[in-house]
């Protein structure tokens, strides 16, 4: 088993709380894994991205070589189109619809959508009216991480006993919170993905 | 013992405190700062004694940790490669006094220059003072080379250098932990002149650095950190040091083909070097950083033309290593992949909503503005080097910290009418002070303004030295009370800091304009 995982977004957004769920669920599994994150200067509204690799054998590189990640896991859409390049063929693109605009520049709706139009594997889902629904959009993030779960490689149990020991010590309402937001996310992937997967 | 999960500079906090830590100083620096927050974190938790607190600088760091192991106790010292620079001065001679507690002196590097002015390599600064240095290639390498590296450095009676990159520092990654050592007992060296330099002693200190090299040498040829793999085709054989040697493995899961040698120890072990020239047609060097030990190859006569690395383009000259880098060295396949969309624009960083940066440099850009050419804003590091970037455009120059204040003194000196030097509330007690000094004893014609936010906000918020000291600072340093003024970097205040901006630059002399208001993400984490 190996997966390997670009997560992206905007400095600010939160994407290392989805890597240390996945993180711990993986650690938990006795699994090897490796986690690169940014830290400093981008973390002030530049763009940011984990690489996080998951396998059952030691792993060497902290990076992603380019053409082999398997998933990118994106809280935004122009950012999770940044690291198209590192994307295996095969490979599965998971991002919010929603963009995060803190630029002048930045793509016109037709144009992104085009874009993400033209990657065959895809889930997109707008993250933040799916938890408010919820009731906070404080667990976007985990709605996020929800639409990833069937491409992790990691049963997806696996992810709720992680996510029940990091919310944990936040008291049981914020743990079920985040369990409904996953449950939710999950949802859309299944309905998005072909059957035969 | 279960994994933790830790950050390789997490790893190295850990090791140390599990190596019985009296005390980690350091100023906060992108990569190193989450050694010594891992630290305070850990501290608050427990009830063992280890000295925590932020340095002012680079260089009180190093010298309080040598003053720790002056008294016996093992004492960590962390920082960013250009903070190196500052500590050089104790540094370099730390090697000539030695050490009596274990002292290991942390530099993260950062290669690409994610978050810093240079990509210098520390390496250099270790064989500069000529003690030994530690490279590790992953999060458990990390933490095994602090937790030995104290002994080595006591066996060895100097600093031993950990020096990390970027790429390890923010990675993490499962490490197992060792036993917890006690921390030492006070105690002192049996030699009451090793810690003074004077000319006399100080050769003699140097003289026994100098012949304790062979010993260094000695110690890496036979560490574990160094490890030869003898491999089946003979044209290449490849040294890879630190986590180089990842990117290297990455791209043969099933082995290597051609002899490789790890390099974690350094002096660089020459007989392996050496086993290795025999044996292989061409030596390839894979370091991240300056070609350090490739250098040193092309050096020996005979063996220049085959050494393949940074230099002649084998690899890129600058920037961080990764896998792609090494399978086009060797010729791999590389996988077909997608292209870069074209809507893809940069995402450059920029001041957070709500910053009093923005409100200070929107003021002075209102005064600038009118003074045409005849103003300079000289910059300084921190946050609010990003008014360098659309809207503000605000900032000429961004050097070193500190260099604002003198720079914008030897500007004036050189004529320019109206010198503006900009700088934090951290910077300036890192290394603004003196140069104030300089300004102030001269009365240069320099507008200072000190964007005061009350933390050090660039490296995610850690206390400032001078929080609640700056007006006494100020003025103790000599400043006219009639020319520093504290303001409150708000859009109700815009005309009361425009006032005030253009009346000081118009005065002939040192002034000095503290903006005041804390940082919002300091504020909001305090709210949590
Ligand atoms: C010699 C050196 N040490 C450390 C750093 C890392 N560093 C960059 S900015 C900064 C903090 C600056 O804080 P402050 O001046 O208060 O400005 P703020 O970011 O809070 O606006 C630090 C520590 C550096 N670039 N150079
Ligand atoms: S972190 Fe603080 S100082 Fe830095 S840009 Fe944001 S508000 Fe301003």
């Amino acid at each position: 088993m190996k997966t390997d995982i670009f997560i992206s977004g905007v400095g600010g957004q939160g994407i290392l709380s989805i890597a240390a769920v996945i993180g711990e669920a993986a650690l938990h599994q006795d699994l090897y894994m490796k986690q690169a994150e940014v830290h400093g200067m981008s973390q002030r509204g530049g763009d940011v991205q984990s690489n996080l690799r998951i396998s059952d054998k030691p792993i060497y590189s902290d990076l992603i070589a380019k053409g082999k990640a398997d998933l990118i896991l994106s809280l935004e859409p122009m950012e999770s189109l940044r690291y198209l390049p590192w994307l295996s063929k095969e490979g599965w693109l998971v991002t919010n619809s929603k963009p995060l605009i803190n630029m002048n520049n930045y793509p016109e709706e037709a144009a992104l959508k085009e874009a993400l139009d033209r990657v065959p594997n895809k889930v997109i889902l707008d993250v933040e009216s799916i938890a408010k629904d919820l009731g906070s959009v404080r667990v976007s993030n985990i709605v996020m991480l929800g639409a990833a779960t069937p491409f992790l490689g990691i049963a997806y149990e696996e992810i709720e006993n992680g996510i029940r020991r990091i919310f944990d010590r936040k008291g049981q309402a914020i743990v079920e919170l985040n369990l409904r937001a996953l449950a939710a996310g999950k949802e859309v992937a299944d309905r998005m993905m072909p059957k035969s997967l | 013992m279960s994994k933790l999960l830790l950050l390789g500079d997490e790893a190295i906090a850990q090791a140390a405190l599990d190596a019985g830590l009296s005390g980690v100083y350091a100023y906060p620096g992108t990569p190193s700062t989450e050694i010594t927050e891992y630290i305070q974190n850990k501290t608050e938790q427990s009830a063992a004694k280890v000295h925590c607190q932020w340095s002012t600088n680079e260089k009180t760091a190093m010298e309080a940790a040598l003053g720790m192991s002056f008294a016996g106790k093992r004492a960590l010292v962390c920082m960013k490669h250009v903070g190196v620079n500052v500590a050089a001065d104790a540094f370099i001679n730390s090697a000539i006094t030695g050490v009596v507690g274990g002292l290991v002196f942390v530099a993260a590097d950062d290669p690409s220059m994610h978050s810093s002015q240079n990509e210098q390599d520390s390496r250099f600064y270790a064989d500069f003072a000529m003690i030994p240095v530690l490279e590790p290639s992953n999060q458990q390498e990390a933490y095994d080379m602090v937790y030995q590296g104290f002994k080595l450095s006591e066996e060895l009676e100097v600093p031993v250098m950990v020096r990390i990159t970027t790429r390890l520092a923010h990675s993490r990654s499962g490490v197992a932990r060792k036993a917890e050592c006690p921390q030492n007992e006070l105690h002192f060296s049996e030699d009451p002149k090793q810690f003074v330099l004077l000319p006399a002693i100080a050769r003699v200190r140097y003289q026994k650095l100098l012949d304790a090299q062979a010993g260094f040498l000695a110690r890496s040829e036979s560490s574990a950190f160094n490890r030869y793999e003898a491999g089946t085709d003979p044209r290449y054989g490849i040294i890879a040091s630190g986590i180089a040697y990842n990117y290297l493995m990455e791209n043969f899961p099933d082995g290597c083909p051609y002899s490789v040698l790890k390099v974690g120890q350094y002096p660089l072990p020459m007989s392996f070097v050496s086993k290795m020239a025999e044996e292989c047609a061409s030596l390839v060097v894979l370091e991240d950083g300056y070609p350090f030990i490739e250098q040193r190859l092309n050096g020996l006569p005979g063996q220049g033309s085959r050494v393949l690395g940074r230099l002649n383009g084998f690899v890129p000259r600058t920037g961080e290593l990764n896998p792609d880098h090494v399978a086009k060295a060797f010729g791999l396949p590389s996988y077909e992949t997608f292209e870069l969309p074209d809507v893809v624009q940069m995402r450059p960083p920029s001041l957070c909503a709500g910053c009093g940066h923005r409100d200070m440099y929107d003021a002075l850009n209102e005064v600038v503005a009118q003074k045409g050419l005849d103003s300079k804003v000289f910059g300084d590091i921190g946050c609010y080097t990003l008014g360098y970037l659309p809207p503000f455009k605000a900032i000429h120059a961004c050097v070193d910290m500190g260099a604002s204040i003198t720079m914008a003194k030897g500007a004036a000196d050189a004529g320019l009418p109206y010198a503006v030097a900009v700088i934090g509330d951290s910077t300036f007690t890192h290394s603004g002070m003196t140069s104030l000094l300089d300004a102030v004893n001269e009365n240069s014609p320099i507008t200072v303004i000190i964007s005061d936010n009350e933390t050090t906000g660039m490296t995610g918020g850690q206390a400032s030295a001078g929080t609640g000291k700056l007006e006494a600072i100020c003025l103790g340093l000599g400043v006219d009370p009639a020319h520093l003024h504290v303001l409150s970097p708000l859009k109700k205040h815009h005309d009361e800091m425009v006032r005030v901006i253009r009346q000081e630059m118009d005065y002939p002399g040192v002034s000095v304009i503290i903006p005041r208001r804390e940082c919002v993400q300091t504020l909001a984490r305090k709210k949590r």
